[in-house]
């Protein structure tokens, strides 16, 4: 007989009843995510410099970027101007080397993840689309962290990349690696 | 007239019995079996934790097309669904609720009741045989060999209660029921429960319907609302089972107090708690095969309705 084993087996049903069951209720209740969650890339416009790094190394070929060369004012240094950054989402496989190949903190992960379209066309998300998603990216943890070093002064945010104002005042926290100073 | 008035009574409230109580124990399954798998099963119908899933299932087998097989015999497959299903109905009007609560008190109750049992499975024989499908006729041909299997200790361990009570009426029955009978017809209850599972192809004696071999056996060819009474049929089915096992083994409306005010709360929530066993051995265990099936049958189950026969006849020698 084998009764011990099917004894065994109700007493494994009957406890799964008596736990909270794992399902979520997801259209009704917003899921509770990690903070760094990897919903969309979002693109901090202002810091892209058109270097099209993204663009080559994405292995699906879903960047699309334009940007034609504006000279300088009053015969100034030349720089490239964004005309058009786009990245397609039915491509994207989500890999996120555009956002670790991007040398000037253009792109971020955002958690956002409810935008979903009824046609594939509609998933080419273009430049102000893209900027959109930039609020929902969250402030760098390592900020707080070394609060006591920047007071120090032993910790500034690079000054070239807050000059060429690729460093946006308020995500300063997000620039590249503050260089410790001497 | 009293008489036809009375009559008219009873027989309006088997109806809605029949008719609300499977559907009870059908919600009780969507749930139960839901949370033993980790779920919440249906949540939307009816906006209060789904409570209308089953009504909104009704009203869209009622919308369905019904379709009948190119080489199908019309007659019998447009019957089978009906002979599934009017036997339970059948059945349930002889069932106690209470004293004298009861639809129609038979002196042959139990004769009665095993008798009409054995017909609700023809429906699922008829079915599989007039739907000139293969996978139909497979599931009809099992459905008919476990019937043959598990009827014969169905039937041994009610004879058992039968003599044990000295009467073939369910209320005398209820009547001659002692709380030693749990010790004493133990066997026979287990027995008789598992084979009235089998007799309504319910997990893990599923194997007529088995969907993943068979598609849905003998009901494979069957769409809208005649699909939709055969499942009636098994959830009625369920009630019937539960009810009798109730009846038989566990006292009917005999409660710890208040027998005779509350004896249909008594009946309902030993058949609600043996209606819940049946949806909690259905989410435990996995099918039956067949040999396995008929092994349980004949050499379990058989042997042991005897043993238990013969026990009663012994303590009934001894006792009077």
């Amino acid at each position: 007989m084998k009764v011990p084993g099917l004894l065994t087996g109700l007493a494994v049903t009957l406890r799964h009843l008596l736990r909270r069951s794992t399902t979520r209720q997801y259209p009704e209740v917003e899921p509770e995510l990690p903070p760094r969650s990897r919903g969309v890339i979002a693109l901090h416009a202002d810091n892209c410099t058109s270097c099209m790094l993204c663009a080559r190394e994405c292995p699906d070929w879903c960047i699309y970027i334009d940007s034609h060369k504006e000279p300088g004012a009053d015969g100034g240094k030349a720089h490239n101007e964004l005309d058009r950054f786009a990245i397609d989402f039915s491509l994207c496989m989500y890999c996120g080397i555009c956002i670790e190949v991007c040398p000037f903190d253009a792109l971020f992960w955002a958690p956002t993840f409810a935008y979903s379209a009824y046609d594939v066309v509609e998933l080419t998300h273009e430049r102000d689309v893209l900027g959109t998603w930039l609020d929902a990216v969250p402030e760098p943890a390592r900020a707080p962290i070394d609060a006591t070093a920047a007071e120090a002064g032993a910790m500034v945010p690079d000054p070239m990349a807050v000059a060429a104002g690729r460093v946006p005042a308020s995500r300063s926290g997000a620039a590249p690696e503050p260089v410790r100073a001497p | 007239m009293a008489i036809v008035l009375d009559i008219g009574i009873r027989l309006a409230a088997v109806f809605v019995a029949f008719l609300t109580l499977p559907l009870i124990v059908g919600q009780m399954e969507h749930k139960g079996m839901a949370h033993m798998q980790s779920r919440l099963g249906p949540m939307h119908a009816g906006g209060f934790h789904g409570w209308a899933q089953l009504v909104a299932d009704g009203v869209k087998f009622a919308q369905k097309e019904y379709v009948v097989p190119a080489g199908a015999d019309r007659t019998i497959f447009g019957l089978a669904p009906a002979v599934a299903l009017l036997p339970y109905l059948l059945v349930l009007l002889v069932i106690p609720l209470g004293p004298g609560l009861v639809g129609l008190d038979l002196g042959i109750g139990l004769f009665f009741v095993l008798a009409v049992l054995g017909v609700g499975v023809l429906g699922s024989v008829m079915a599989g045989w007039a739907s000139a499908n293969k996978y139909a006729l497979l599931g009809g041909m099992r459905s008919a060999a476990q019937l043959m299997a598990y009827e014969l200790p169905l039937v041994l361990s009610a004879a058992s209660v039968a003599m044990a009570a000295g009467t073939l009426s369910l209320t005398g029955i209820i009547g001659a029921w002692s709380p030693w009978w749990l010790l004493a017809q133990g066997t026979g209850a287990v027995i008789f429960f598992i084979a009235g599972l089998a007799e309504l192809h319910r997990p893990p004696f599923d194997m007529p319907v088995a969907d993943a071999e068979i598609i849905m056996g003998p009901y494979t060819e069957y769409t809208g609302l005649r699909f939709a009474f055969f499942l009636l049929a098994e959830y009625a089915g369920i009630v019937v089972i539960c009810g009798l096992t109730t009846v038989l083994f566990l006292g009917g409306w005999r409660g710890p107090f208040l027998d005779e005010q509350l004896g249909w709360l008594w009946t309902l929530l030993k058949v609600f708690a043996l209606a819940f066993v049946v949806i909690w051995l259905r989410s435990s265990y996995p099918r039956l095969r067949a040999d396995q099936l008929q092994r349980l049958a004949w050499q379990v189950l058989v042997p042991l309705a005897l043993a238990q026969l013969a026990l009663t006849g012994v303590l009934k020698v001894a006792v009077s």
